[in-house]
């Protein structure tokens, strides 16, 4: 695990709800992260982890609850503060989100055109500096629909770090990507953390690449965090006997980071509500 | 659930034509309330865009993009001159052959370069155009927001700590207001000239067509007509950009697809209501005397 030099968190969210439709996506989330540490927050699908992510960026607001960037509440900043706490975090979408009437150079030259007084000069050097952070300075004239989806993902990172920012986001980094890619990005994820001195929240459900580059982990289930710790914790318990997992939490953390057709999750979905479905379904054709 | 829905659940029967009644008029409200909803979100973006675009034209500090701007004018505009050009020429000459046997049975086939004059720099230059350009640009900017929406590029813009109104709405709103104003001009000449022409084909002299086109259209004819044309300009681009940036995330393809047939229908019946606020205010006003 990275040495953590300041004791401080550089983001705490507390007690976090969410409900979309009456539907409670985030469930009371508790979660710190620390400077200069890779955070994994991993889930099965609509667990609520992209929701959590997205209020953290400020997309979204929350029911309740509180989330703390740089020591400052996010929840109640307006516009215009939101938008400085924004210069000082970058990230990357799932599909690298890039803009797409613009060049690969363009879209990170945007940023540095409209939040610095940089020259042109310093800008185009500055450019091709981030591209080839992340390998991608020789691509800097292509559009983005001419590239494939691990280089606009690499593109999104570097336009991501364009104003060096103290903590970057991941939603779902590996997805939709060849395994050699997905490694590749991994790496990317592990060096400029280490390069840059940067603080990483990563998203994912892609197990091989969250044990690749986790500091520490957090896993979240039906809008509630079930667990946080080490990686060394996750492991242990991804290869521990079920015998060694006394509670029913520890057998489906087990489950989700073995990626077990059998276990608590699937007993779950099997037994969810299908007599009653069945029953109602009757009674419908009844009337 | 609907509003006309859960009306219809809630109600408590206490005879049909009551419990109609009610559902109506509950429905009507929630009608009602929704229109005037998106009616308010249409002008709060107007309102941010007229307060940004003032910022970059006139304030130091603020940027404008005028790179953008002359890439939507670009785009919106000099691409939509054939188009314009070719309906015009269409118009200019229907107009004149429709009206030419009743006139000249009354001898006053002559007239038809006053009547097309009036009708083309009144009225048809900037209605035609606006009608054009909903479709040509309406659509097409609302397809591009709502691709925009579905595939994160807004909530890019918006972690990047950019304004997505003074990069994406500001240039486009501006763009569509000055090219519909531009293109409007040329559609009025083009009326004209295709006037010129038909009128030949119908034994009329050029020199005095063209003279009684000039004289049938006066200073205010002609900025009313260019006034009009800028008010649809405006619609067009507000309701383009609101509709295209409405489209959620999760729709998809089905959502931008609904943006861009609202744009151009809402577009269509925005221009035509209003061409009929215009035409009854310049009456009364006496201003086409």
């Amino acid at each position: 695990m990275t040495e953590k030099t300041d004791p401080s968190p550089i983001l705490i969210i507390s007690e976090l709800v969410k409900s979309f439709s009456n539907q409670r996506v985030l469930d009371g989330i508790n979660l710190e992260v620390y400077p200069g540490e890779i955070m994994v927050i991993m889930g099965g699908s609509g667990c609520g982890k992209s929701t959590l992510l997205r209020h953290i960026i400020g997309s979204i607001a929350p029911d309740s609850g509180s989330i703390k960037l740089f020591g400052q509440e996010m929840t109640t900043l307006d516009d215009k503060a939101l938008n400085a706490i924004r210069k000082r975090f970058g990230i990357l979408f799932q599909s690298g989100a890039l803009f797409n009437s613009l060049t690969i150079g363009d879209n990170i030259a945007l940023i540095l055109k409209e939040h610095t007084n940089l020259d042109a000069t310093t800008i185009e050097i500055m450019v091709k500096i981030k591209l080839e952070l992340v390998n991608l300075r020789e691509h800097a004239d292509k559009m983005p629909a001419m590239i494939s989806g691990g280089m606009k993902k690499r593109a999104g990172l570097a336009r991501a770090i364009a104003l060096d920012p103290k903590i970057l986001f991941y939603d779902e980094p590996s997805a939709g990507l060849d395994p050699v890619t997905s490694a590749q990005i991994d790496q990317l994820i592990i060096d400029l953390t280490k390069k840059l001195h940067v603080t990483s929240v990563v998203v994912t459900h892609e197990m091989d690449s969250a044990f690749t580059i986790a500091d520490r982990m957090c896993m979240l289930d039906k809008g509630k965090v079930l667990k946080v710790g080490t990686r060394q914790e996750f492991e242990w318990l991804r290869d521990s006997d079920p015998a060694d997992c006394p509670s029913e939490q520890d057998r489906l953390i087990r489950q989700f980071l073995r990626g077990d057709a059998e276990g608590p999750i699937t007993e779950r979905k099997l037994t969810s509500d299908y007599e009653e479905d069945l029953l109602m379904a009757s009674l419908k054709h009844e009337k | 659930m609907s509003v006309c829905e859960s009306v219809e659940n809630s109600s408590e029967n206490p005879s049909f034509a009551r419990r109609w009644l009610a559902i109506v008029g509950r429905c009507s409200i929630g009608v009602t309330r929704s229109f005037l909803g998106k009616i308010g979100s249409v002008f709060l973006l107007l309102a941010e865009a007229t307060q940004i675009a003032f910022k970059g034209f006139f304030l130091p500090g603020h940027k404008l993009g005028k790179e953008a701007l002359f890439f939507q004018m670009v785009r919106v505009g000099i691409k939509a001159i054939p188009i314009v050009i070719l309906i015009q020429m269409a118009i200019g000459m229907i107009l004149p052959l429709q009206m030419y046997p009743k006139l000249a049975e009354f001898g006053q086939a002559d007239q038809i370069a006053t009547i097309n004059a009036i009708a083309g720099f009144r009225e048809l230059g900037p209605l035609m155009t606006a009608i054009i350009l909903s479709g040509f640009a309406g659509a097409s900017i609302a397809a591009e927001l709502g691709t925009m929406v579905t595939s994160e590029e807004i909530e890019a813009l918006e972690a990047s700590a950019l304004n997505p109104v003074r990069f994406l709405v500001v240039p486009r709103l501006l763009a569509t207001v000055l090219m519909t104003v531009m293109l409007t001009v040329i559609a009025d000449v083009v009326m004209v000239f295709s006037g010129v022409l038909t009128g030949m084909k119908l034994g009329l002299d050029p020199d005095t067509y063209y003279q009684m086109s000039v004289s049938a259209v006066n200073l205010t004819g002609f900025v009313t007509g260019l006034v009009k044309a800028a008010v649809y300009g405006t619609l067009i681009g507000l309701i383009a950009c609101h509709l295209g940036l409405s489209v959620k995330p999760w729709q998809g393809s089905e959502g931008v697809g609904q943006a861009t047939t609202n744009t151009v229908v809402y577009s269509i019946v925005a221009i035509v209501i209003s061409a009929a606020i215009f035409t009854m205010i310049f009456y009364s006003y006496g201003l086409f005397n």
